[in-house]
């Protein structure tokens, strides 16, 4: 015996079941967020401790009503299950049923049961089988599904014992096959396809078969078979329909003599609910208010964590060049790692605020009303009900947006999704819109109730949310890609959110954030401080040209070393190249300083306002917006003589920083989610076109 | 005859035909929208689609055009 024996777990089931719960019961805070290999979709997993000898590798699969994929998220589940060779490949299957949908859940069970890896059925939410009038008689049950059950209260920590004491005698487990397909379909054709695949499981031999596309673990000549059974396509299909047909009407046999349910106990809370919060006017007039609420939140709650972050990475900067050895590798660290890191994390207040609300809108049910709700408007613009989940989720940041797309069924509806989701305003945004505002727009209230800088903000998000949806129409009707539209979504019935699940949720989704776009950022960032750091001849010879200047001899030394700073940045590579750039900006109304920052952000748009700190040698401290206002206030244009941030420089800057696709971390989770290079170079270079010519049309406007 | 899912007003029912095997998706009937089974229209969303269902147990939205494919017998 081995002393400690690891074995991978699968854990398996419908959406809505609980499986989440069972998950962060098993592996508490020990999970992680990997790959799967060969694919590049995440992939949730944490040990468990089953007994003194055994640990489980528990594998969080994607929800999926069913064996047979319609999502990239189900696609996952099949691989997993089937690819032997895959690190990820299950010794052994948990499935998660839950006790009201246990008819529908027990499809997906007799399904995995019927791959004959291990497998036990688990009945979630056993502690409302009372409230709910229900009776389950386990151990028929457990005799005629040829399985361990166990009843568990994951929320409640229920049952959680007794599933890994059964785990640990897995081996001795049932393996049979609930449903014999062979008999009941074509016994012939089935028997056929058992001698050919002699290694597999019949029922693994049929899925493979049934599979759009080969899978790459088979060997040459397996494919080859499976391409002449496949050729008959009509039969494949008619027989995966007879096959559905057969699993339910054993399952619905068993059920028949296993489980009662005593309708006069039900409640009604479910269509009490539904009647309003699907309505055709409350429906709508309930989504806006919480949409607005969320928003609000996002302003409100994020603004004091967000100055406390902000702070104390200046104060480690401070701290790193008072405290190490004078040098390159202490700039380095000061002006290039330590602001990078910031520029990440300041951006977590937002995320996870807004990611607090999904979860919880999510857990309770509710987002599948508003899917419901919105699904015919989302359709004329070329996108799903299911849309709206990333288009919110991106007003905070698109990486994890795009990944919310995931569940979209039409390959369609989620590449358009996947597409106009960066144009929607998300929190990198902010610090840049806040400081063109309050530059351009004068403080004042119209109506006496309206902040006017308020009411642009506003505007801007409005403007960005616009752009999705024309730009979805546009690609709605030029895209030629075949619609296979199958949508069926559960509506599942509402429950209070759990704290824990939604807490994990938010912890999950913020950490893709970090590590999605805050590798890139900080690397963009280090490369950034290089190229403002160095430069040719003329850069190295700062210090003694600027002091020997006649008009700075008696200045004080503070000044000096500013001006010695911005001399430096103006012949540093990246003011090369803010000079290189400046006949194409001009026509937007920029100059070489602008473009520096405009290069600089395409690590991140927020990167703009520390640009333009260093750039007009303000003493950047953090996000000082005062001093740094007032010194781009006072910048002056050379060629006419008025004020540089004027209305029409500000428009525009504005209007380019509303539409240009400045994020290098978007455009590396596009590739990554559509796996081609062609989508983000679209995105790129149609983003940057509109950004272009509206800034110059604004400019062109307002000047 | 002749009607569908779509012909249904709300909280009206009725049973899926039999011959309407090969016009259902699989993944439709994997939730339990199976012929002989019985089907309650719920809700319908505005813009009328889609169509929010109760079939075999399992409460469902699908798309109008989807319920359009679905034969049943009003009841």
């Amino acid at each position: 015996m081995k002393n400690n024996a690891v074995v991978n777990v699968a854990l398996v089931g419908n959406p809505n079941t609980g499986k989440t719960s069972l998950f962060n019961q098993l592996t508490g805070l020990n999970q992680k967020v990997g790959n799967y290999p060969g694919i590049t979709v995440d992939k949730k997993q944490g040990k468990c401790k089953i007994s003194d000898s055994l640990t489980a590798e528990i594998i969080d699969l994607p929800g999926t009503y069913s064996i047979n994929p319609t999502t990239l998220d189900e696609t996952i589940v099949l691989d997993t299950l089937l690819n032997e060779e895959s690190t990820s490949h299950p010794d052994l299957i948990i499935v998660v049923a839950e006790v009201e949908n246990l008819k529908r859940n027990l499809l997906l069970f007799s399904q995995l049961k019927d791959l004959q890896i291990p497998t036990i059925l688990t009945i979630n939410m056993a502690d409302q089988m009372d409230r709910k009038g229900i009776s389950i008689d386990i151990e028929k049950l457990k005799a005629e599904l040829k399985t361990e059950i166990v009843l568990i209260s994951a929320r409640k920590k229920v049952g959680i014992e007794n599933l890994k004491n059964e785990i640990a005698n897995y081996k001795n487990w049932n393996t049979d096959p609930v449903a014999n397909i062979s008999n009941k379909i074509d016994s012939e054709f089935f028997d056929k396809i058992k001698s050919d695949f002699s290694d597999f499981s019949l029922y693994k031999s049929w899925l493979l078969i049934t599979q759009q596309e080969n899978c790459t673990f088979l060997t040459k000549e397996q494919n080859n078979k499976i391409d002449t059974i496949k050729s008959d396509a009509e039969k494949i299909k008619k027989y995966q329909h007879k096959e559905t047909i057969y699993r339910y009407q054993i399952i619905n046999d068993i059920l028949k003599r296993t489980y009662k349910v005593d309708k006069t106990q039900a409640t009604d809370l479910r269509s009490k609910l539904d009647r309003v919060l699907t309505h055709r006017v409350f429906g709508y007039v309930i989504f806006v208010g919480i949409l607005l609420l969320i928003f609000q939140s996002i302003f409100e709650w994020a603004s004091f964590p967000m100055d406390l972050i902000d702070g104390f990475f200046a104060n480690l900067s401070e701290l790193a060049i008072n405290n190490l050895p004078e040098g390159t590798f202490t700039n380095l660290i000061a002006e290039g790692v330590i602001p990078g890191i910031g520029g990440v994390v300041i951006f977590i207040p937002q995320i996870a605020i807004l990611f607090l609300f999904i979860a919880i809108l999510e857990e309770t049910g509710y987002m599948s009303r508003v899917v419901f709700l919105m699904d015919k408007i989302m359709r004329k613009f070329g996108m799903s009900g299911k849309s709206i989940i990333p288009l919110i989720s991106g007003t905070a940041c698109a990486i994890p947006a795009i990944m919310a797309s995931r569940n979209i069924s039409s390959w369609k509806e989620r590449l358009i999704t996947i597409l106009v989701v960066p144009f929607t305003t998300c929190s990198a945004r902010l610090p840049v819109y806040a400081i063109l505002i309050s530059l351009i727009i004068p403080d004042k209230r119209i109506l006496g109730i309206f902040n006017l800088q308020g009411l642009t903000l506003m505007a801007l998000y409005f403007l960005g949310f616009a752009a999705a949806i024309v730009s979805a129409i546009l690609l709605h009707y030029t895209l030629k890609i075949e619609k296979k539209s199958l949508f069926v979504i559960e509506m599942p019935n509402y429950k209070l959110p759990s704290v824990k699940n939604v807490f994990y949720e938010v912890v999950e989704k913020t950490k893709a954030f970090i590590f999605g776009a805050g590798k890139i950022i900080l690397a963009i960032s280090i490369v950034l401080w290089f190229l403002a750091s160095n430069g040719s001849d003329t850069f190295k010879n700062a210090e003694q040209y600027v002091s020997n200047q006649s008009e700075n001899v008696n200045l004080p030394k503070e000044d000096l070393q500013k001006k010695i700073a911005s001399y430096k940045l103006e012949h540093s590579y990246i003011g090369n190249m803010g000079k290189m750039i400046e006949p194409v900006i001009q026509p937007m109304g920029y100059d070489w300083k602008i473009g520096i920052a405009l290069i600089s952000s395409f690590a991140a748009r927020e990167v703009f306002v520390g640009a333009l700190a260093t750039i007009y040698s303000v003493e950047s401290e953090g996000e000082d917006v005062g001093t740094i206002k007032e010194r781009m206030g006072a910048e002056i244009n050379q060629k006419t003589g008025k004020k540089r941030f004027n209305l029409a420089t500000g428009m525009s800057l504005l209007l380019f920083y509303a539409f240009a696709m400045q994020c290098i971390g978007t455009l590396a989770i596009v590739k990554r989610e559509t796996k081609s290079w062609k989508w983000p170079i679209l995105q790129l270079i149609g983003m940057g076109a509109l950004a272009y010519i509206s800034a110059i049309v604004a400019f062109n406007i307002f000047n | 005859m002749g009607d569908t899912i779509a012909n249904l007003k709300i909280g009206e029912k009725g049973v899926i035909d039999d011959f309407s095997l090969d016009a259902i998706p699989l993944c439709l009937l994997e939730m339990g929208c199976l012929p002989g089974k019985e089907v309650r229209l719920l809700q319908i969303a505005p813009l009328n689609d889609p169509l929010y269902i109760k079939v075999n147990g399992s409460h469902l939205a699908i798309r109008k055009e989807m319920a359009l494919q679905i034969n049943i017998t009003k009841l």
